[in-house]
């Protein structure tokens, strides 16, 4: 699958390089801010209050 | 049959970087919300602290919090606003007032709840708290000083606990109280830490 993607991105090593840790970012960015604040309150690691 | 494979090998690395990436979400992502909240809240303090003294105690301004509780025993930095509501969007927030219970200094039961992990964590060491440690609640009319009488574990359902007098539903409260409570253990969601507190003195300002 990566081999796939690296395969696909433009230019040569350092440019894909370059895109590749790009799109990684990206993918962090989209989860840290999106995709994690809408899963942590379905994950009950931190429940504090009683009769709940 | 082996690009299938390198496939599931890559998707599964993948999901495991991203599990542990949610892991250090809920340990230092969750908590940006809560500090910048609670900031907001103590810039309104620092704000009304050049307003003047009266009865030899700084004012405060707690704007929508509850009071400012302070435990001397977890730091001499130690201190959050109280919001009021316990709802998980309450909670990012910081400490949450029970809707209903007691408020500060009152007869009955002031109940507190706080992360002890997540959203700044502001509750994670109340388990150090011996009996006769001081639990310091400031409000904008006084400040009121409790003492730690116990700490319990119970169930999630014991709801006993936050019970005007804490343990015996039943029965009409005939003095103030505290009670904070939290996850128990860390990370879990199985028990409820719990620590109760009795009022022992009260400065007006």
């Amino acid at each position: 699958m990566y081999g796939w993607i690296w395969r696909r991105l433009p230019g040569g090593p350092a440019a894909r390089l370059l895109t590749a840790l790009v799109l990684v970012a990206l993918a962090g960015v989209v989860l840290w801010y999106l995709v994690f604040p809408m899963l942590e309150p379905h994950v009950p690691v931190d429940r504090v209050t009683v009769g709940t | 049959m082996r690009v299938l494979l390198r496939t599931c090998g890559e998707l599964s690395v993948t999901c495991g970087l991203v599990m542990l990436l949610f892991c250090g979400y809920l340990l230092w992502g969750t908590g940006g919300y809560t500090e910048w909240y609670q900031q907001q809240v103590k810039r309104h303090l620092h704000d009304a602290a050049g307003s003047g003294r009266s009865g030899g105690l700084r004012r405060v301004h707690l704007g929508d919090a509850v009071a400012l509780l302070r435990i001397p025993r977890l730091g001499r930095d130690y201190e959050y606003a109280v919001l009021e509501g316990v709802t998980p969007q309450d909670l990012r927030r910081g400490p949450g007032h029970y809707p209903g219970t007691a408020l500060p200094g009152r007869r009955g039961n002031f109940v507190v709840s706080g992360h002890r992990t997540t959203y700044g964590a502001p509750f994670n060491r109340i388990d150090e708290l011996r009996r006769g440690d001081a639990l310091v609640v400031d409000t904008e009319d006084a400040r009121y000083t409790y003492r730690v009488t116990g700490t319990e574990i119970v169930s999630p359902a014991e709801v006993d606990v936050i019970a005007p007098v804490p343990g015996r539903p039943d029965r009409p409260p005939d003095r103030a109280m505290i009670t904070l409570t939290t996850c128990h253990p860390e990370y879990s969601a199985r028990q409820r830490l719990i620590v109760h507190g009795v009022l022992a003195g009260t400065t007006r300002r």
